[in-house]
């Protein structure tokens, strides 16, 4: 049995009036990426777990500390340290899903313009990270006042205003790290693994390095991660050189990752 | 419209989609055919840009898709019911997409009514829908920004036979009103119904299209009659070779006026001639895609 060939008729049918459509406005995009983070049950109960591990983590500084703990730093850093545990998977899964829960598929299609995506992603993954924060700050503050009534001591503020920043940054470059892991690995498992082996196992190998191996020891703080985090979270990042050390494990472990992932994931087909 | 162009996609060394070329019309029904893995799938997710071609290019009314400023409005686009969140319920999926395109809240409902998700199902999480239920959401989605152009991968799958009538109502219709439709089906039988045009794809090459009648119409004719040892023999003597079916038909390839007009002159009445369409277009499918099934010499 034989078919026969016809070439496709290219004249048949007036090519119908384009529509005046625009461009979807970026401030759009992230706002429906702001909703997509947690408008699904792990993202939801990750913002209320937020919500109500942030108290209790400040809490537990009332029941277990001492009066001499009572200080503004501890509280802060106490409802911060759940959210400096959440905030970057909330950025993992931002990207992640997309290819995990093959929900990209939709994605890409109504907006194919894949950096665009990212880059209302990693906007509404900055402005979760910016009110995170406050609400950390707030909520040491209620603890702080609360804790220094309750011990019968001064309220004491000793976050200083170059300090405050520091312990945003903390929190901002965490959540950026894990962006970078999403993107660059774009599978959920991996990236959160990942995420933990570079922020718990990394970190001990390093130490250990610049213990036995002494041209190492001055190296660390350059190629330490979590070095530098640390610094960022007692606000101890003061002088140019430790500002330079940030921006160099900064480049390492986010910028030049998160390039090389931005260039593939830009290909990557989406299935 | 969408026109396809000497569109090519290698993996590797392995070529899924080869030199395809072919154009889906506006008011028409495009039905793509193929075996497993003959690369409609790939043709069509290069279509809508989610995968990049070696070489060639598809274009929609003349522009690249990834170039439509809001592509949700004019194509849509179903290439895998179950590729969405889990977590999400069906609502929250196409209150996203109506977002995401700047539409009123208000075509969520539209959009739920028109494919018969209930309100109690549209606040499940789509981990809990059927294949069915997750197709509808599928069109739902693809029919949110009333687009002018629908891309739709195997659709039909999962569907219960009244949603399966209800869709191809909805795409005769759609192609009635001057759209565009693109569907790829297995369901030889569906695409026989609502297709109006048809490319048939095997091993990432074009090996058949135009429209429907054109294919088909080398499918032969299929003629019954009360005696139809005579039929067979009166068509043999006309020089019409034919072949007697166990169940009394006759087939043969030549059209059906012809074949009416051997009985006429034989005086033998019949009691049907049509062109045999029912299994026409699967016999057309397995002898174009023979070298191509995985089942070998299937026709």
């Amino acid at each position: 049995m034989t078919a026969t060939l016809v070439p496709p008729d290219p004249t048949t049918g007036a090519a119908p009036a384009r529509r005046t459509a625009r461009r979807i406005p970026t401030t759009r995009l992230v706002k429906v990426e702001l909703r997509k983070m947690f408008d699904t049950r792990s993202g939801f109960w990750m913002l209320v777990s937020i919500g109500i591990l942030s108290p209790i983590s400040a809490g537990s500084l009332l029941v277990l500390g001492l009066d001499g703990d009572v200080t503004y730093q501890n509280f802060v850093r106490a409802s911060g340290f759940p959210m400096s545990v959440i905030l970057p998977i909330i950025a993992i899964l931002a990207v992640t899903n997309e290819w995990s829960q093959r929900s990209g598929l939709t994605t890409f299609t109504l907006v194919p313009n894949r950096g665009r995506v990212i880059g209302a992603k990693a906007v509404a993954t900055l402005l979760v990270g910016l009110a995170a924060v406050s609400v950390a700050f707030a909520v040491g503050a209620v603890g702080n006042v609360a804790g220094s009534a309750l011990a019968g001591v001064d309220t004491v503020w000793d976050v200083s205003w170059s300090m405050a920043p520091q312990i945003m940054l903390y929190n901002l470059i965490g959540m950026a790290f894990g962006f970078t892991l999403g993107v660059a690995l774009r599978a959920s498992a991996a990236a959160i693994v990942g995420y933990f082996v570079a922020s718990l196992v990394v970190p001990g190998i390093l130490e250990l390095l610049a213990l036995v191996r002494e041209w190492f020891r001055d190296l660390q703080p350059w190629i330490d991660w979590n070095y530098t985090q640390v610094a960022l979270l007692e606000g101890t990042t003061d002088t140019g050189e430790e500002w330079a050390m940030l921006a160099s494990t900064t480049t390492i472990w986010i910028v030049f990752p998160l390039a090389v992932g931005l260039l593939f994931l830009r290909r990557s087909e989406v299935k | 419209m969408i026109t396809v162009e000497s569109l090519t996609r290698r993996y590797g060394g392995f070529t899924a989609v080869d030199n395809v070329s072919f154009t889906a019309r506006p008011g028409r029904v495009t039905g793509f055919l193929g075996p497993n893995g003959a690369g409609k799938s790939t043709t069509m997710r290069v279509v809508v840009g989610l995968t990049a071609p070696t070489s060639g290019a598809a274009t929609i009314d003349g522009v690249r898709f990834a170039d439509l400023p809001n592509p949700g409005l004019e194509v849509g686009v179903l290439l895998d019911a179950s590729a969405q969140h889990a977590g999400r319920t069906g609502r929250e999926i196409l209150t996203v997409a109506c977002e995401t395109m700047g539409l009123p809240r208000s075509r969520v409902d539209e959009m739920l009514e028109l494919v018969s998700l209930t309100p109690t199902e549209a606040q499940r999480r789509v981990r809990d829908y059927s294949l069915g239920m997750r197709q509808r959401l599928g069109i739902a989605t693809a029919l949110l920004g009333d687009p002018r152009v629908l891309i739709l991968d195997e659709p039909a799958n999962g569907l219960d036979p009244a949603g399966i009538r209800w869709m191809r109502d909805l795409l005769t219709g759609f192609a009635g009103a001057g759209g565009t439709v693109l569907l790829s089906s297995h369901l030889l039988h569906e695409i026989e119904v609502i297709a109006d045009d048809l490319v048939v794809i095997g091993n990432g090459r074009i090996v058949a299209s135009g429209s429907k009648e054109e294919l088909l119409a080398s499918a032969g004719t299929l003629a019954r009659s009360s005696s139809p040892r005579d039929l067979a023999r009166a068509l043999d003597q006309a020089g019409i070779p034919s072949t007697l079916a166990r169940d009394g038909s006759v087939r043969t390839e030549a059209d059906p006026g012809r074949v009416g007009a051997v009985a006429l002159s034989a005086g033998i009445a019949l009691v049907e001639l049509r062109s045999s369409e029912g299994a026409g277009l699967e016999d057309m499918f397995l002898s174009l895609t023979a070298d191509t099934q995985r089942e070998g010499a299937a026709a």
